[in-house]
């Protein structure tokens, strides 16, 4: 093992310029997986704050009695996706109103606004198809004039939420990929610049194990120092878009350990994969 | 006296070039010298690849050290070749490393404990006669210092054989001579040496023990030099 460490340090001293190759390269793909890491998060948490606004607003008909009032309340109550209720009698409607459109004040005098029901669904019933279902039922009332949600809205955020988790996946496995092949080739080069000394190793006798280990061990240092690379990159990016753009989210630090430790595995996966086919070609060739 | 190396009707062929060893069947005792002799393209270096099991015969048997080539594992060729000394007629040293280094890298590779890599490293150069130039890099050495390291390398993990493919092959009379006599030395403290060379002058000198191999095929197994001096100027 410390032989193995004395290798890569070695072969660090030896080609310095290759190392930082390898390691810029694995920083930038997963710098770039993280910018997109960020954007997912970002738009994560801003549907959840969107999400959090969706409610269903059940108009009344004019001179609803208090009666079917009480009876549409229970009703919703029923339900066991609503989150909370509030009834908006006309009166309270019209202060509201005054009180937000201070500029119309005098327009609204002695308006009649009709009363009306907002209800709020729990987290995890906010998607259409609960919203719409709900809000037929709201339509079934007799004292329910107009129901009312922002059907498109909530729709568009669904897509872009699928659209954005499918990006994410498809990017990030090529992300992947490039970084795998970009270790692979770094230690394809280093396997073809020591080729003598390979040959010799088996030579007198080492083992497989003892041959690739140093390779590996490079492999995981270089895909972790990227990782971390990329890590700090992304903060950067995140600090420049707060300053100047709107104020976004960074990851917790357990999504940064995984990051980091992620470029750790790709450098392993990379290593290990172009390690194995071309020490069998050195070998042949000897 | 007891068989260390015996090849069984070895043959060898390639896919491309076709046979390049034909039932080929010999064997070595513990601490013998022999001389494996032939033109290039004989089978020489081929034979001596069979042995350190880079390749398998395509027929017959090859037993060395108590593995033979019909079972052994690829796990287990780096155990076999801990017990062979391998010397190569280009040496073979990292031209990066010191003379010392390079024979360390033997031990090393193994997992040898480090306390007794340097006092076996200085034991070695000793042995070999190049204690003096332990520090010397490879470009810094004459032909005949180089293959000393390479043979001081080959003994790093006590080998019970020494393979050497034509270790003279690239030094003057001079050198080719210290080496001979070097290598004679190690066979007399036990270890046995199989020495690949087309040096006829050296085997009628020495009167040792000789396969001779012609086209892939062995056509003499003993001492009768007069013999070899006619077919290699027959062939000539």
């Amino acid at each position: 093992m410390r032989l193995a460490l004395r290798e890569v340090f070695l072969a660090f001293k030896r080609a310095p310029l290759l190392a930082m190759l390898g390691i810029t390269t694995i920083a930038f793909s997963l710098f770039a997986f993280g910018l997109f890491g960020l954007v997912a998060i970002n738009i994560k948490s801003a549907l959840l704050e969107i999400e959090d606004r969706v409610e269903i607003r059940a108009f009344l008909i004019e001179g609803a009695k208090d009666a079917q009032v009480e009876e549409l309340m229970q009703g919703i109550n029923k339900i066991p996706q609503v989150a909370d209720v509030g009834y908006v009698s006309p009166d309270s409607a019209l202060q509201r109103a005054r009180a937000e459109l201070e500029e119309f004040r005098d327009v609204m005098e002695g308006a009649m606004l009709p009363g009306s029901v907002e209800l709020r669904l729990k987290e995890g019933a906010r998607d259409p198809e609960t919203v719409q279902a709900i809000s037929r039922r709201l339509q079934t009332y007799p004292v329910v004039e107009e129901v009312r949600y922002g059907r498109e809205w909530v729709e568009k955020l669904y897509r872009i939420r699928n659209i954005a988790g499918i990006a994410g996946s498809v990017l990030g496995t090529v992300f992947a990929l490039v970084a795998i092949i970009i270790i692979g080739s770094t230690i394809r080069m280093a396997i073809l610049a020591r080729t003598k000394e390979i040959e010799i190793m088996r030579l007198v006798g080492a083992t497989n194990t003892f041959v690739r280990l140093p390779y590996l061990i490079d492999g995981t240092l270089k895909g972790l120092a990227g990782g971390a690379i990329a890590a700090l990159l992304s903060w950067a990016t995140v600090q420049l878009v707060s300053k100047n753009l709107m104020t976004a989210q960074f990851f917790n630090a357990d999504q940064v350990m995984l990051g980091i430790a992620a470029g750790g595995v790709l450098g392993l996966v990379g290593s290990w994969l172009s390690v194995g086919r071309h020490l069998r070609r050195v070998w042949r060739d000897a | 006296m007891s068989g260390i190396l015996r090849l069984t009707n070895v043959s060898k062929e390639y896919p491309r070039s076709g046979a390049a060893l034909r039932d080929i069947s010999f064997e070595m005792r513990k601490g013998e010298f022999v001389f494996l002799v032939g033109h290039s393209g004989a089978g020489k270096s081929t034979l001596l690849k069979l042995l350190s099991m880079a390749e398998r015969p395509t027929t017959g048997e090859l037993r060395i050290s108590g593995f033979s080539s019909q079972s052994i594992k690829p796990r287990e060729i780096p155990i076999l070749r801990r017990r062979l000394g391998i010397v190569f007629q280009d040496f073979r040293l990292l031209p990066d490393r010191t003379a010392e280094q390079n024979v360390a890298f033997a031990l090393e590779v193994t997992g040898a404990p480090h306390a007794q890599i340097r006092p076996k490293v200085a034991r070695l150069l000793t042995q070999v006669g190049l204690a003096s130039k332990a520090t010397a890099f490879p470009h810094e050495l004459s032909g005949g210092e180089q293959q000393r390291v390479g043979i001081a390398r080959a003994l790093a993990n006590d080998p019970f054989v020494l393979l050497a493919d034509e270790p003279t092959g690239n030094l003057d009379d001079r050198a080719t001579h210290a080496i001979f006599l070097l290598l004679r030395e190690i066979n007399a403290q036990g270890t046995a040496v199989l020495m690949a060379t087309h040096d006829v002058a050296m085997i009628q000198r020495s009167n040792l023990r000789f396969l001779e191999l012609d086209h892939g095929e062995l056509v003499h197994d003993g001492t009768d030099v007069a013999r070899l001096l006619a077919d290699m100027r027959g062939r000539r």
